[in-house]
This record gives structure tokens, C-alpha cells and sequence, in this order.
């Protein structure tokens, strides 16, 4: 006979309802990862107890860890659940615990609402403000060392690992989250975005901006990318400060 | 006069850049997608994006060869007013990426730096790292999103297109979709409705695409009368890594960095692939194809592996798979180099499969890929440039008027075979090139657009999917959609991907048959009204196993091999002979037959959906820039095909029986 394993998930029925935990038993085959768990839960959703569910909401879609979708609180850890393998999960402890991010809003089980992440990227005009799309020739030479910092930066997938792990990304503040300062850095290190630098450093300081940051690194280790976030934090921080010395002498 | 809008649905590469342009052009868009558009599939893409730039052109490259490499590896089967625009705007493209900040890597000089992909002779694919697809989705998706601060883009994310809403004169009016928490269903009242949703890999279960390419949002508008078009073709990548839940691609730019495939020379060889020393490894690739070597195009490298499997040389006796060699000892690469130019997929492999492919070479396995099929779209073509005439409505129009489609979900670019590094340019390339041709649309719209149109015609359409959906939910039955799910995509997989016979076929067909029956009868396990993903899966089984007759049905009707669709019953022989006068008989009756083969089928199947099944018919590619010939890829023994080629059939018109074809129709009109 295969391997059983066992997972507990924490469901939630709707946003306000209260969540619970439920456990689960599936056959055990081979480069497993949690996304076929609940793969498998979907198609037979009965608990231990032999009690009829439903499947098991989540968010996901690339399943390689490119989407930023699937992240889930894993054995007690942030990360994608598409990259987290079974055998290497069940080495850390018997049975896999899924629960959601602690630091967004639940819409079902374990699929969150992680929108403000995205109003983080309007806030901070995550983008090249180009004149046209038409045609106006080559980009701006760039230095192969900053193309390389900016692809660094540029791989961050929203999956919001940084902020829940984030000491000052909690109910009681307004802190935008190093995501979207990683963003700005990227902006602001491209020839042309330099040119609406500014911009982006107003938007960062201020209650709920840089200075949020009590620098206690969370962010950068749990980031699945290695997105240089406290390099994009210090830098920033730097800049907002060369800023607002500016902004007082020129006013 | 009210506003004009236009929806868009689907948010990768070519909606977001639909979606740009439009809204740059004063255009209002609502644009829907089933995932946040940041991580739509697009992300998945890997190697680069093709073009010729001053750096390729200065090494003999121009804007034709890439042309007719895309024709060529197409096996003909591509329109080609339409791929010749795309490949003369492909600079241009790669020139507005570029200013949108993607961070492409750079050669010393600061330039955009180049590799080599599949299918070419030349480097022409830019790049930016292991992950282009990722950082050009991320560029568009940033301009979307300051157009939404500016108003003009209204994104509605988590909601999932129905079905598009026509009116009594055949005319789009604009599309029913449902939020995927409330399950709201309501009407998008649009002037024009752009389908821009991707392909339909879970089909065949487990592939490379991601989870909501199931081809739903084609099938549903397919449902409505809009044609579909090459189904049949069906890209299976040569190089991926399997798992329980998904087939993991590792790009073709392994190879195009010097990446070698290979197997042990001796059959079921168990030592590890470190120990094989260089003169007992069978780089069969590089021998059979002495020029293009290990970047062959996919459809090929697929087979040859496949091929070498079945003789025995699998490297896995579960499966079938070769070695993906990128190590220094046989590429010749330093480590930081690859880490440098490969690091995303360097590290999907390691996260996936626990070993360093910088150490050992990867154990690869062919995994479907990419549907060239689609919906059917139309061209004007500009008899001046032999390209497109950029502002004509009828460009990437369905066969239903004022619903388009655009990006993987069209058939239009990839003939019977896509190249590597195509799929991102033809994806941005048409979102771009839509805009024109919406706008004089939207100018001339029959009936005085959605706007004049009676409230009736939506509350029809709503209720009649409102009911669809109750239906569904309250379905008894004691089947379970997710196993039918596994048995058609075990079946597709078997029977519908690389090799093909019409025996096969035929049972595929009776099955899907029965799957669909047992569909009927499958019921919800999850009948709650809160963010009920059992019910978009369910509604969206039950549109695979549409699509899927579509494709079997036309694979058993094409008797010819072409490009991805191989049939061994049907394969001209290749010459074999050693004495010079029967080699060239031998090739003489080779070409004949190919140039027949053509005449017969070198044309685009178009499906109708009936109740009865997919019916189909043909029409006749445009082939009015380059002739097609033998695609041969300078296989061993090829010349003397070639030559004669050259000397009886080069320039011959190929005369082929034009059907009545829509488009034929639509330009009458
Ligand atoms: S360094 Fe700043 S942003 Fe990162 S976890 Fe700490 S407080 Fe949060
Ligand atoms: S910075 Fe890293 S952890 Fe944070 S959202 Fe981006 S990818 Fe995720
Ligand atoms: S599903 Fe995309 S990151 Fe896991």
C-alpha cells in the first residue's frame, strides 16, 4: 500500500466568518508539491473524519514560482506553495500545516486579498512615463551593471512574502511594505524614470513611507527572488533624505 | 453620442498591450481577467524575444530571414502578409520594451545583447535573463496601470468571461462575465470585445501553461458561432521537467547557450550521466543535423527524442528522457557565465529536481507546450508592402464581426509550428497593431454600437448565463469533474500529441464522446455562492472537452505530416539509396510527392461548432510572398532533395482549390 500524508488546513468559509481547522489524508506520490495536495483534496474533499467538504479555495496559476500567486503560510513559514515539496516538508514535521498570509485580508480558506500591494505600485508610480508608444526609437544605453541591479529588482512577482513576514506591516499602521520601495528603486535606477525620481520619493515619505522601516531584515530573507530589498530600502532612504533637503532650500 | 468602449479579456502580453495602446488612443477599456493580469501566464516564458536589430543585421540578419524562418518553421502554414508585418515591426517592438524600462541584458557596450534560438541560423533573440516573458509582462502591466490611474483603463480582475453577446444582425455587442467571488453575473456592454486569453494546454492535463489555460474563453466564443482554426497543431516542447502537478519548462535558450543533448551509447547505460566518457555519448541531435545541430526546430527535436525513447534510449526507465548538458565539461561555458544568462531556469530545476544542472546534466522530457490553433482571425493585406494595411478593421477580427482575438488564442502566427522566442513578439505585436484597426472599427460600427443597442439584448444574454450556471451548480450526478479532467488529459496526451494515427484518433473521438456524456452527468462538490472554484473548473471541463473534438477531429482528418502534426502513416519516405541515379529517382519522387502533398493540404482547417461535433472545412494559405519548399533543415542526405527542389518546383505556383472561405465572405462584404 502507498504512503498516506496528512495535512491540516485552516479554512474559512467567507471574509468575516471565523476559520477552522480541518485535516486531511491523500496517497503519497512521488514530486509531489502542496499544490497537488489540494489538487487531490479538490477532487475527493472528505476529512479524516470521513466528513464530506468542499475543496479547498486557494490562489494560483503559474505553478513555478513565477506568478507570485500560490503564497501560503507553509509549517509555519511564508512562502509558494508551488515550489514547497512534500518529502522535503514532511522531513520538517509529520503532518503539513496550510494556513493563509497572517498580514491580508482572507476572501476564502487560503486565498487572500492582496490588493493593496498593487495600490502600493500606483502609489509609488511604478512605471516609465514614456511620451508615446509610437515610434521614437532605442531605449537609453544602459550600463550592464545597473541592467543588472534593475533585473534583480524587476523580478519581484507581488507575492507578498516581504510584507508578512514584516514587523511594521501590521493592522495598526499604514506602512506601505519594501515590495513596493523595491519598486521605486527600479524606477528611479532607469535613465528615463530618473527624470520622475522625485516623484516617487515624495511618495515615500511621510507617514506610511520609508521611514516605517525599522530595518530588522525580515523582508530580504524571506523573499523567494532575492530581491535586493534592503539594499532598494537603504538606497531609497538615502535619496528621500538628499530630497527633502533639496525640496527645503529650493522652496 | 456615448462613449465608446471596448473590452478586453485576458491580461498577458497581447491584452495588456491592446490595452496601452488603446487607452494612449482615448480609447475606454474594461479590461477583464480571471487572475490579477501581473500573473497571467505570460510569466512563463522563459528564453527571449526575436528580432532583427543593428546588432543581428550587422552580422548578415535582416528583417526577411527572420520572415522566412518563421514561414519556413511554420512548414508554410502561416499567412504570410501578416508574419512579414510582424517581423518588420520586431525592432521597433524590442525599441518600445526597451523604453519601457525592461531590463534586457546588455552587452559590454551597453547594448541589448543577443543569443541564439531554435529554427535560425542567426542570434536574433533578446533577452532578459531566463525570464523575458516575466520582466516584458511586468513593463506592460506598469503602463496599465498608470493608465488606470489616469482613468481610461477599468481593470476587473478575478472575473471570468462567459460568453460574448451577439445580436440578431451577427454583430458582438459586448460580453457577459462573472466575479469569481460573488459570482455576480452581469453585462459588458462593448463596441468591440478583443479575446485575448491564451491557449488551452490543460486540455492534455499536465503541460507547461499554467492554470487557467484551459481555452475556456476560445471555446465559449467558438460556442457562438466564431470559427476555430488549426486546432490540430499543438506544439510539444522537447525539454521540460515533470511533477505531480505540472510539466515545468527548462527553455530553449539552454540550447541556444550551448546546451547539448545527448544519451549513453549503450542502451539502459546505468552509470550516472558524469561518469559516461565523452566517446560513449550519442549527441544525436548534432549528428543527424550537422547545421542547425541542437537547435533544430521544436517539433523536431520533440520527435528525434521521442525517436530515440522508443528505440530504447531513454535515460529513465519510467519515461522517456534524454540528457540537457550544460555543463562546462561539454558546453565549454564557464558556471558564472550560465548563471548569469540562465539563472531562472538554472534555479527552477534546482527548486524542482534537487540537483545543480551546473554539476550533472538535466534529465529532460517533451511536455505539451503551445496551441498555434486558435480562432480563426482575419488580415488585409497591402498588395504595396506585401504586409498588412495597419488601419483595416478587418485585421485580427473573428468570424463573429466586432469580437477579435488576439495573442495565443488567435491561430494567425505560427503555421504548424511555432519558433522560439515568436510567441512574445507575436503576442505584443498584435495587441500594438489592433489598435488601428479597433479604432476604425469602432468609427464605422454597424448599428450605432453597443450604445444604441436594446437593453433587452443584454438582459438575455445575463439571464441565459445565469441560468447555464444555476443549471450547473444544482447538477445531480454521481461524477466527478476532476477525474474526467485526468482521463481526458491522459487521452489527449496519448493519443493527440507527437506521433498520430488515425485509429487512435478515431477511438479519441469516441471517447471525448463519452467523457462528455459523463460530464453531463458530473456534479458539484462545493455548491456555496462564495468564491466557488469548483464551478469555474467544472463550466471550464466542459469547454475542454469541446476544444479537444476540435483538435482530434482535425488531426484525423489531415492525412500529411506538417510541422507538429505527424502522422507516420502518411510520411514520404526519405531517400535511401547509395547508387547516384536511384537516389535521385528516389528524391525526384520524394519531391513530387511533397509538392502534391501540398496542393492537397497545405491549407488552414476551419471549425464550426454544430451540436454534432466540430464540422470542418478549408481554406487556402497565403503563400503570396515566398514559395513554399521541402523543410528539410539540412537534415543528412537532404541536398539532393534540395537541389531538385530547386530545379523542377521552385516557383511553380502551387494551385490550390479555394474553398469558400469566411474570409473570402467578409472581404465580399
Ligand atoms: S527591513 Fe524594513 S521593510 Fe524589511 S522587514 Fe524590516 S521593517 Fe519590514
Ligand atoms: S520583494 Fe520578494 S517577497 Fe516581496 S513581493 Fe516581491 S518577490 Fe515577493
Ligand atoms: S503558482 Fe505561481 S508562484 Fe506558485
Amino acid at each position: 500500500m502507498s504512503k498516506l500524508i496528512r495535512l491540516t488546513i485552516q479554512r474559512q468559509d467567507a471574509r468575516e466568518s471565523h476559520p477552522y481547522a480541518q485535516t486531511f489524508e491523500i496517497e503519497h506520490k512521488p514530486q509531489m508539491n502542496v499544490i497537488s495536495c489540494l489538487q487531490d483534496i479538490a477532487a475527493r474533499p472528505v476529512t479524516v473524519a470521513g466528513e464530506q467538504t468542499t475543496p479547498v479555495a486557494w490562489d494560483c496559476n503559474c505553478l513555478e514560482e513565477v506568478c507570485g500567486a500560490c503564497t501560503m503560510v507553509i509549517n509555519g513559514r511564508v512562502r509558494q506553495a508551488c515550489t514547497a515539496l512534500v518529502d522535503n516538508l514532511l522531513k520538517e514535521q509529520a503532518t503539513i500545516d496550510l494556513k493563509p498570509m497572517s498580514k491580508f485580508p482572507v476572501v476564502r480558506d487560503l486565498f487572500v486579498d492582496r490588493s493593496r500591494m498593487f495600490a502600493a505600485l500606483k502609489k509609488v508610480r511604478a512605471w516609465i512615463d514614456v511620451d508615446t508608444y509610437g515610434y521614437l526609437g532605442e531605449g537609453p544605453k544602459v550600463e550592464p551593471s545597473v541592467a543588472d541591479r534593475r533585473y534583480e529588482l524587476s523580478c519581484c512577482m507581488t507575492c507578498g512574502c516581504c510584507m508578512d513576514v514584516c514587523p511594521q506591516v501590521n493592522d495598526g499602521s499604514d506602512f506601505i511594505g519594501p515590495q513596493a520601495i523595491g519598486q521605486a528603486a527600479l524606477f528611479n535606477m532607469h535613465p528615463t524614470g530618473a527624470m520622475s525620481a522625485d516623484q516617487r520619493l515624495e511618495a515615500l515619505m511621510g507617514p506610511g513611507g520609508i521611514t516605517d522601516c525599522g530595518n530588522a531584515q525580515n523582508c530580504v530573507k524571506a523573499c523567494p527572488k532575492e530581491v535586493p530589498l534592503t539594499w532598494a530600502i537603504g538606497k531609497t532612504g538615502r535619496d528621500t533624505t538628499v530630497h527633502a533637503i533639496r525640496r527645503w532650500f529650493v522652496k | 453620442m456615448a462613449k465608446q468602449r471596448v473590452v478586453i479579456v485576458g491580461g498577458g502580453l497581447a491584452g495588456l498591450s491592446a490595452a496601452m495602446k488603446l487607452a494612449e488612443d482615448e480609447v475606454s477599456v474594461d479590461l477583464i481577467s480571471m487572475v490579477p493580469v501581473k500573473r497571467s501566464h505570460s510569466v512563463c516564458a522563459q528564453g527571449g524575444i526575436n528580432c532583427c536589430n543593428k546588432f543581428t543585421r550587422s552580422q548578415g540578419d535582416t528583417e526577411w530571414n527572420h520572415f522566412d524562418d518563421t514561414a519556413y518553421g511554420g512548414e508554410f502554414l502561416n499567412n504570410q502578409p501578416p508574419i512579414k508585418e510582424m517581423c518588420d515591426w520586431a525592432p521597433k517592438i524590442i525599441d518600445l520594451a526597451d523604453r519601457l524600462g525592461v531590463p534586457f541584458n546588455r552587452s559590454p557596450e551597453g547594448n541589448l545583447a543577443v543569443r541564439r534560438f531554435g529554427g535560425t541560423l542567426y542570434k536574433r533573440t533578446i533577452y532578459a535573463g531566463a525570464s523575458t516573458g516575466q520582466q516584458l509582462l511586468y513593463a506592460l502591466d506598469e503602463q496599465v496601470r498608470r493608465w488606470e490611474t489616469e482613468g481610461r483603463i477599468t481593470t476587473y480582475e478575478f472575473w471570468e468571461f462567459l460568453g460574448p453577446i451577439i445580436d440578431d444582425q451577427g454583430v458582438c455587442r459586448g460580453c457577459v462575465a462573472q466575479d469569481m467571488f460573488s459570482l455576480e453575473i452581469r453585462a459588458f456592454p462593448a463596441d468591440a470585445v478583443i479575446l485575448a486569453t491564451g491557449g488551452c494546454g490543460l486540455i492534455f492535463g499536465k503541460s507547461t501553461m499554467s492554470m487557467v489555460c484551459t481555452g475556456g474563453a476560445s471555446a465559449r466564443a467558438y460556442q457562438a458561432g466564431a470559427n476555430y482554426a488549426n486546432g490540430e497543431f499543438v506544439q510539444v516542447h522537447p525539454t521540460a521537467i515533470p511533477g505531480a502537478d505540472k510539466l515545468r519548462l527548462i527553455s530553449e535558450a539552454a540550447r541556444g547557450e550551448a546546451g547539448r543533448v545527448w544519451v549513453p551509447r549503450k542502451p539502459g547505460d546505468t552509470r550516472h550521466p558524469n561518469q559516461i566518457p565523452e566517446p560513449e555519448r550519442l549527441y544525436f541531435l548534432e549528428e543527424k543535423y550537422p547545421t542547425y545541430k541542437n537547435l533544430v526546430p521544436r517539433d523536431i527535436a520533440t520527435r528525434e527524442i521521442f525517436a530515440m525513447c522508443r528505440a530504447g534510449y531513454s535515460v529513465d526507465p519510467a519515461t522517456y528522457a534524454v540528457y540537457l548538458d550544460l555543463t562546462e565539461r561539454a558546453t565549454g561555458i564557464k558556471r558564472e557565465v550560465l548563471e548569469h544568462k540562465l539563472g531562472a531556469i538554472l534555479e527552477i530545476y534546482e527548486k524542482f529536481v534537487g540537483t545543480d544542472p551546473l554539476d550533472e546534466p538535466m534529465k529532460i522530457f517533451p511536455a505539451v507546450h503551445y496551441s498555434m490553433g486558435g480562432l480563426w482571425v482575419d488580415f488585409e493585406a497591402d498588395p504595396k508592402t506585401g504586409g498588412l494595411r495597419l488601419d483595416s478593421p478587418r485585421n485580427q477580427q473573428t468570424s463573429i464581426p466586432g469580437l477579435y482575438a488576439i495573442g495565443e488564442a488567435d491561430y494567425q502566427y505560427h503555421g504548424a509550428n511555432r519558433l522560439g522566442a515568436n510567441s512574445l513578439l507575436s503576442c505584443i505585436f498584435a495587441g500594438l497593431m489592433i489598435g488601428p484597426g479597433i479604432r476604425s472599427w469602432l468609427k464605422t460600427v454597424p448599428g450605432g454600437g453597443a450604445a444604441a443597442a436594446a437593453s433587452s439584448l443584454f438582459e438575455a444574454a445575463v439571464s441565459k448565463h445565469k441560468d447555464a450556471t444555476h443549471q450547473l451548480v444544482n447538477r445531480a450526478g454521481t461524477e466527478n469533474p476532476y477525474l474526467i479532467h485526468r482521463e481526458l488529459g491522459a487521452l489527449m496526451t496519448r493519443n493527440c500529441t507527437v506521433v498520430r494515427v488515425n485509429a487512435d484518433l478515431k477511438t479519441t473521438l469516441g471517447e471525448l464522446d463519452v467523457l462528455h456524456e459523463r460530464w453531463r452527468r458530473s456534479a458539484l462538490s462545493d455548491k456555496g455562492q462564495w468564491t466557488n472554484q469548483n464551478l469555474s473548473f467544472t463550466r471550464a471541463l466542459g469547454d475542454m472537452l469541446i476544444v479537444a473534438k476540435v483538435i482530434a477531429s482535425g488531426a484525423l482528418d489531415r492525412d500529411e505530416c506538417r510541422g507538429a502534426h505527424y502522422k507516420p502513416e502518411f510520411e514520404i519516405p526519405a531517400p535511401t539509396a547509395t547508387e547516384p541515379d536511384e537516389l535521385k529517382r528516389q528524391a525526384t519522387e520524394w519531391c513530387a510527392r511533397y509538392f502534391e502533398q501540398n496542393r492537397k493540404w497545405l491549407k488552414t482547417t476551419l471549425a464550426r461548432h454544430t451540436a454534432s461535433g466540430p464540422q470542418l472545412s478549408y481554406e487556402p494559405v497565403d503563400v503570396s510572398l515566398l514559395p513554399p519548399r521541402p523543410r528539410t533543415y539540412g537534415v543528412r542526405g537532404a541536398d539532393i532533395i534540395e537541389k531538385i527542389w530547386k530545379q523542377q518546383y521552385a516557383g511553380k505556383p502551387m494551385a490550390s482549390a479555394g474553398e469558400a472561405s469566411p474570409r473570402a465572405a467578409l472581404a465580399a462584404n
